[in-house]
């Protein structure tokens, strides 16, 4: 058989790709994470924190739940069916540190843990502040340093 | 209304995510990896603050706000330290999210099981 014929064949027989079903739990599920960020927001509102204080600490319990529901497995199972959904909020970046520290730990706390802990995060932070220095050289040349 | 807002904007950009991974060829890393470019890059045309303002949670909790965050923390610390914020500023706003998760993921590493 050729080779294009046998492509051909392979994409035929491929089921397709629900992609409707898949866009609309993407919906779903990130929305109801981002809700849950937004409740904690102003739970922390309430006791005192404002629009600037409120970022970090936020954050840092939207990554403990998120990190909490990898270690208990629960994070996989909502990403099987959330997929970005799961995987584009701030508790996704969390899964996407905890679940290959726990899962690469049998190579040892060095080889293992300490260097698969960011074979995801990795490249999206490298990336993200490699843009960052760009977006803001540029601001630097043109504005001069103003915020 | 703040609740639906966060709902609806941050399910939408969700939803755009994985249209883009479904109707592409491109691998959720790749997908991660330029939804933190762009909110960067949002964040430099001084987009991403009002929007921010507008969804709340729904646009600093996904990825993209992870962007915003890295060049808005950079922007903050250039009237203070100049220069050097280019390379000092990125992780002032982002890097407890950051140390969190390394946090809690050497820690899961050590008190969960193994799975095979």
């Amino acid at each position: 058989m050729e080779p294009k014929e046998y492509r051909q064949r392979v994409k035929r027989l491929e089921p397709p790709r629900p992609i409707a079903r898949n866009a609309l739990w993407a919906f779903v599920v990130g929305g109801i994470i981002c809700l849950i960020g937004q409740v904690v927001q102003s739970v922390l509102m309430a006791a005192g924190y404002n629009q600037e204080t409120v970022k970090a600490p936020t954050s840092i319990i939207m990554v403990l739940l998120g990190a909490l529901a990898t270690a208990f497995g629960i994070y996989d199972r909502i990403a099987k069916f959330g997929g970005m959904g799961a995987n584009l909020p701030i508790t996704g970046f969390s899964n996407a540190v905890v679940a290959p520290a726990m899962e690469f730990k049998q190579e040892g706390p060095i080889m293992g843990t300490g260097a698969r802990i960011f074979q995801i995060a990795g490249p999206v932070i490298a990336y993200g502040v490699l843009t960052a220095f760009v977006v803001g050289l540029l601001r630097f040349a043109i504005m001069g340093g103003k915020p | 209304m703040s609740y639906l807002l966060a709902f609806l904007v941050g399910g939408a950009l969700c939803l755009l995510a994985q249209l883009v991974m479904d109707l592409t060829k491109a691998t959720a890393a790749e997908i991660l990896v330029g939804s933190v470019m762009l909110g960067a890059i949002a964040a430099g045309f001084g987009l991403y603050e009002p929007f921010a303002k507008f969804a709340g949670a729904g646009a600093t909790v996904p990825l993209p706000g992870f962007g915003f965050s890295l060049v808005s923390g950079l922007i903050k610390e250039m009237p203070k330290e100049g220069w050097v914020a280019l390379f000092s500023g990125a992780f002032k706003a982002t890097g407890a999210g950051i140390k969190a998760a390394l946090i809690f993921g050497i820690i899961a590493s050590y008190v969960t099981r193994a799975r095979a």
